[in-house]
């Protein structure tokens, strides 16, 4: 990105600010020169026989890990019903990391910063609508049937618009002043948002957890002794169609379009014409209405809600993200339902005290060996 | 009146001085050069032209309007439009995409589609590539999606940012071509060279920029002709 130089007044307060800022030159050197370094280690030109070595371990524990996997999944007393009941789980949970995990991706795409305050955002969308559901005194058993649609539905748009507001304000407030700062300031930033978010909440509803009234119909679906609940099918179907919405979105319309220039080259897409701010603004709205559907969701699907929930969930679906390819769109879909997979699988058939462990063993190893994700980009930039 | 005048402009990156008091005109048919060598200050005048960053000193009027402190995405809706140095093409956009984000303040979709008519007349091998992404093309094709992208603004004022840098001699040729074609259906252009004599051949006039300061100006034929031109850029 191109750090726009600041110095253009002779204010001294003003361009002593601006010396602070980094040459871009030397910052595109240097983010060349790790890229480079890392595209060495990884076509294993650099040492190396270390890494190498390392690089077998770590297939060796992972062919391991799996032959395990495969041995309790076969002796399981039901192996199918069991099995399927896993993905089931998987299913819902990785949708909702699916939809967490957007919100990072875009935000990473076009301004390269890692929203910490992104899961907390989530978790306010949940609190909100847990808010409006009790006001309205809505509890399991009150509506029946899918009459309860016609409040939920409201509900959950209301708190969408709600969430996408809060973050065009925290973007406003803490990011942009930031936008020509080193990297690492808006990042902690990000941090303090996450911070401040997490104890207003905390000052709403207390430390403890909250009940969340199950109000998506009950019924489930057996076959071959697995259940498959309605409120299982509503996040998974849901979350697709938003994520397809979004994704047409973003390659279709024209505001789409001008996202994805301005992550490309900030410049030159507003020499077209496009107003940065407002694209930026609006990359924050739409990551921040998914994830107050995502927050109203986790609320429905788990039935709980706390206010500290962003910290770990957030980690995760940052940990989608990257799985995915950091910056695109289709990945974080795509690292979301693998990670909540994952997370299902590790929770079924081993310890669950070590899921998350395992979860960022696999973001450590993502970065070690394929950085730039699952479906990381590979076209070629041609100057 | 002048249709863009810059008068006595300073710019500044950080504390470094780019630019000390540099005053020029663009007028309505004209295509004005600007010639000068490597970190020269050419690129720093087109950014404060579009608004990237703003003068310290001196103003900039387009039309007889100040936009002297107009963001670009303004700059650009008042009709002036730049192709930038090094093409700069959203890489992981079709060229299609790419061209319509060169006109994405306007709302006239009729205009919209006569324009790219225009530059598909203008450029057949743009319309040729235009579902494939632009970070796939060569170096010359991507200059013509560049131009191209910034014609369909429908700007009343171009800048092409070094539009001849690292094409083959041929290619060169052709551009300079166009250049002359946009400029003669009435486009004013402001082209900044390293390559002078092929600048000096198709310009008005021109402006010589020597670190930030403007040395010489005049019809282009006649600086071509001027020794310190021929010593110091045209290599003769």
């Amino acid at each position: 990105m191109d750090g726009s130089p600041a110095g253009t007044t002779q204010d001294s307060a003003l361009a002593e600010k601006a010396e602070e800022v980094e040459d871009p030159a030397a910052i595109a050197a240097r983010d060349q020169a790790w890229t480079e370094g890392l595209m060495a280690v990884r076509a294993g030109m650099v040492g190396n026989r270390w890494v190498r070595l390392l690089r077998w371990l770590v297939l060796g524990v992972v062919i391991v890990v799996l032959l395990l996997m495969a041995r309790n999944i076969a002796t399981h007393s039901q192996p199918l019903a069991y099995f399927l009941q896993t993905i089931v789980y998987g299913l819902g949970s990785g949708s909702l990391y699916a939809l967490i995990a957007l919100g990072y991706t875009m935000v990473y795409g076009i301004i390269e910063l890692i929203n910490f305050a992104h899961a907390d955002v989530v978790t306010f969308g949940g609190f909100i609508s847990l808010s409006v559901v009790t006001a309205f005194g809505f509890k399991e058993g009150v509506v029946n049937g899918p009459l309860i649609l016609l409040a939920l539905v409201p509900i959950t748009a209301g708190t969408m618009l709600v969430c996408g507001l809060l973050n065009i304000t925290i973007e406003r407030v803490a990011y942009r002043p930031l936008r020509n700062a080193p990297r690492v300031s808006p990042l902690i930033t990000a941090a303090g948002m996450s911070f401040v978010l997490e104890g207003l909440m905390f000052l709403w509803k207390g430390p403890v957890n909250n009940h969340y009234p199950d109000l998506i119909p009950t019924g489930q679906l057996t076959l071959i002794g697995t259940t498959v609940r309605i409120k299982d099918a509503v996040v998974v179907v849901l979350a697709l169609l938003l994520v397809l919405a979004l994704d047409t979105f973003v390659t279709k319309s024209k505001l789409g379009k001008a996202m994805r220039a301005t992550a490309q080259d900030r410049d030159a897409a507003s020499l077209m014409g496009i107003d940065i701010n407002r694209t930026i603004a609006a990359t924050f709205f739409i990551g921040a209405v998914l994830a107050g559907f995502a927050g109203t969701m986790y609320g429905l699907y788990f039935g709980n809600i706390v206010f500290d929930l962003g910290f770990a969930t957030g980690l995760v679906a940052f940990t989608a993200a990257v799985l995915g390819g950091i910056g695109n769109i289709r990945g974080a879909a795509l690292g979301g339902l693998c990670i909540g997979m994952f997370e299902a699988f590790w929770n079924s058939y081993f310890v669950s005290a070590w899921t998350q462990v395992m979860i960022f063993v696999i973001l450590t190893l993502v970065l070690l060996f394929r950085p730039a994700g699952l479906l990381g980009m590979r076209v070629p930039d041609r100057t | 009146m002048a249709l863009l005048e810059l008068k006595g402009i300073d710019a500044f990156y950080a504390r470094i001085q780019a630019l000390h008091g540099v005053s020029l005109t663009v007028d309505r048919g004209e295509i004005v050069a600007l010639i000068g060598s490597n970190g020269a200050g050419k690129t720093t005048t087109l950014r404060t032209i579009s608004g990237l960053m703003h003068p310290a000193a001196g103003t900039i009027t387009f039309d007889g309007r100040d936009i002297s402190s107009t963001p670009p995405h303004r700059v650009v809706q008042l009709g002036i439009c730049q192709a930038p140095e090094g093409r700069r093409l959203f890489q992981r956009l079709t060229v299609q995409d790419n061209l319509e984000m060169g006109a994405y303040s306007r709302r006239d979709r009729g205009g919209i589609r006569d324009s790219l008519e225009k530059v598909f007349t203008l450029f057949p091998r743009v319309k040729e590539r235009r579902h494939q992404l632009a970070g796939t093309l060569s170096g010359g094709e991507q200059q013509m999606v560049a131009i191209s992208r910034a014609l369909m603004a429908n700007p009343r004022a171009l800048m092409l940012d070094e539009p001849s840098l690292g094409l083959a001699p041929l290619i060169v040729d052709t551009i300079f071509g166009i250049i002359n074609e946009i400029n003669s259906s009435g486009v004013p252009i402001l082209l900044v060279e390293q390559n002078a004599v092929k600048a000096l051949d198709v310009a008005h006039r021109a402006y010589v920029l020597e670190t930030g300061t403007i040395v010489q100006s005049g019809p282009g034929k006649e600086l071509a002709q001027s020794e310190e031109v021929q010593k110091a850029y045209l290599g003769i």
